[in-house]
């Protein structure tokens, strides 16, 4: 075989892996859309995204609550990862001495690794009780999903953000120390501001999870279709829906659930958008590159 | 590039392939399909795995789906029995013919710490539809009732509602409390009212384990109530082949409805019956 034969097949090949990601993705689209559209169709688009009832033994699917449940649990539970992430990897990039380190770390992506149907046992014997004492109700609340959802998003926003903010450049540091700042100062004015879209990226990458988690929920929301009063009160996720149904779905029902898919594609696309946006537009320049 | 590693290549996916076609096409094997209810579906895997032990050359394959599918799966022969956790309508029936091989009580479970034993089909239904709200007002503790039920679909879901929510008086079917939590599994339902001294929820006889199944109109759920059916809340798992079972699908059917079937059954605690029975109406 030829040195030209080689670089084309190489180049051909390495095409094709990249672009079958992308064929996978317009096939998932082409297949929930050729699914659930009769369900749109028969339901009426708007009566499908802003119905308040979902009852599928009368033919009433509307999903306006689930996606407010899905925005609450997801929203609640980067209220509380974000904060909490950013500053532990602020601690581990900048103050932990190398032997705390050694020991945060590992715990921290031991949390990633555990499965969410563990998480959500976890919650269902163990938060749900301790909620239920604390806050009364039944304890399956939008609030417990999002603690669960917290802990498990925690590894990805601290782990992402850890890289961005040890991917500053160590000049960065020593000038501005030279300068006389202080250690805190320079974390606060000069480190943080130019890992931002690394930790946005974090942020985002935290978010997909939270809303596309599906199993935890199912086992501490409470899956009771409703916009919820207060955090306190049990919600139904967009996710746990299509789980939670779609074992015994058929004709419209089914169809529906994959309409519910379609509406999950589409917020998830939209946040991502919103999401890079903001990536785009805090992106630090120097000397003409990306930092 | 080195051609000694696309040889390589070739010849591992020969032996893949060549491996899994002798393996999986190892010939004159029987194969049965049984598609239907996922209440079913526990006992069913039991009773295939037995019988495959037993009979090597037959091959079962159970899958889930929900009554409704086992009937239209076996009327139109992607299955070859259909399962079901309801007793059929007769314009479902055509053509079938019917083994109930057991009968699965359906357990009232509350926390093991309340105080309540025993209600009334009118009671459970005050409770499980939202009329009845407070522990208080069924003779126990001045506290909310909070409601754990399956999910829509869901054949224990389902035969609550017709049995003991049945219907309004104009003919439509009574709803579950909308304010009921929702568990996608028995084990879940169970532990939430495991959990919750004051939830109550429904899961199979079989299944009773921390919690405490309620008597219902003063008879407990246990296998000789469920057999005399005077504990009401229950429901016939029910095989079903189209015209008359033949071959290899006749002599499982014998087998599950024999001595030897009928104890794989009682060991799930289902009551085996092992008869067949004609459409209820």
């Amino acid at each position: 075989m030829s040195k030209w034969n080689e670089e084309f097949f190489i180049e051909k090949g390495l095409l094709l892996t990249a672009i079958s990601s992308v064929i996978v993705i317009a096939l998932i689209i082409i297949f929930i859309f050729r699914e659930g559209l009769p369900a749109l169709q028969s339901v009426g688009f708007f009566s499908f995204l802003f119905g308040m009832e979902w009852a599928p033994s009368n033919g009433q699917y509307g999903i306006f609550p689930m996606i407010i449940g899905s925005l609450g649990i997801t929203a609640l539970s980067l209220l509380m990862a974000v904060p909490l992430g950013v500053f532990c990897a602020i601690f581990l990039s900048e103050i932990a001495p190398s032997k705390i380190r050694k020991i945060l770390n590992p715990t921290i992506q031991t949390l990633a690794g555990i499965p969410s149907v563990v998480y959500g046992f976890f919650g269902l014997v163990l938060l749900v009780p301790f909620m239920r004492v604390q806050f009364g109700g039944t304890g399956f609340s939008m609030f417990t999903a999002s603690v669960i959802l917290t802990v498990m998003i925690l590894p990805i926003i601290v782990s992402v953000s850890e890289d961005a903010l040890r991917s500053i450049p160590v000049e960065y540091k020593e000038a501005s120390l030279a300068l006389g700042a202080t250690h805190w100062q320079t974390i606060k004015n000069v480190i943080f501001p130019a890992a931002i879209p690394g930790i946005i990226t974090s942020v985002i990458l935290g978010m997909g999870r939270a809303i596309g988690e599906t199993l935890a929920i199912i086992m501490v929301a409470g899956n009771v279709v409703q916009i919820p009063g207060s955090i306190m009160d049990p919600v139904r996720a967009l996710t746990s829906n299509i789980a939670i149904e779609m074992g015994y779905a058929t004709g419209v029902h089914y169809n529906a659930l994959f309409a519910t898919g379609i509406v999950l594609v589409f917020m998830i696309i939209v946040l991502l958008v919103i999401a890079n946006y903001f990536h785009y537009k805090k992106k630090v320049t120097i000397g003409g590159g990306y930092l | 590039m080195d051609m000694k590693y696309i040889i390589g290549i070739i010849v591992a996916i020969i032996v893949i392939a060549g491996a899994y076609f002798a393996l999986a096409g190892s010939g004159g094997q029987e194969k049965i399909t049984i598609v239907g209810s996922t209440s079913v579906q526990p006992v069913a895997e039991k009773l295939a795995t037995e019988y495959m032990k037993k009979n090597p050359d037959v091959k079962i394959t159970v899958q889930g789906g929900g009554s409704s599918v086992g009937i239209k799966s076996v009327q139109d022969g992607t299955a070859n029995i259909g399962t079901s956790s309801k007793a059929l309508k007769a314009n479902e029936s055509q053509e079938l013919t019917q083994w109930e091989i057991g009968k699965d009580g359906i357990a009232i479970i509350v926390n093991k710490n309340n105080a309540i034993n025993g209600l009334t089909m009118d009671q459970v239904k005050g409770i499980l539809s939202g009329n009845i709200t407070n522990w208080k007002e069924v003779g126990g503790a001045d506290a909310k009732i909070n409601v754990v039920v399956r999910e829509e679909g869901s054949g224990t879901r389902d035969a609550v509602q017709e049995i003991v929510l049945g219907k309004t008086s104009n003919g439509t079917k009574v709803e579950f409390v909308k304010e009921a939590i929702v568990q996608s599994s028995t084990e879940a339902v169970q532990q939430a009212v495991a959990q919750d001294p004051n939830a109550v929820g429904f899961i199979s006889f079989a299944s009773v384990k921390d919690a405490k199944a309620l008597q219902i109109n003063n008879v407990s759920p246990t296998e000789a109530t469920i057999l005399d059916g005077t504990y009401k809340i229950q429901r016939p798992f029910i095989f079903l082949v189209k015209g008359d079972a033949t071959g290899a699908v006749k002599t499982f059917l014998d087998w599950v409805n024999g001595p030897e079937g009928q104890a794989i059954i009682k060991s799930d605690k289902v009551v085996p019956t092992g008869k067949q029975v004609n459409s209820t109406s």
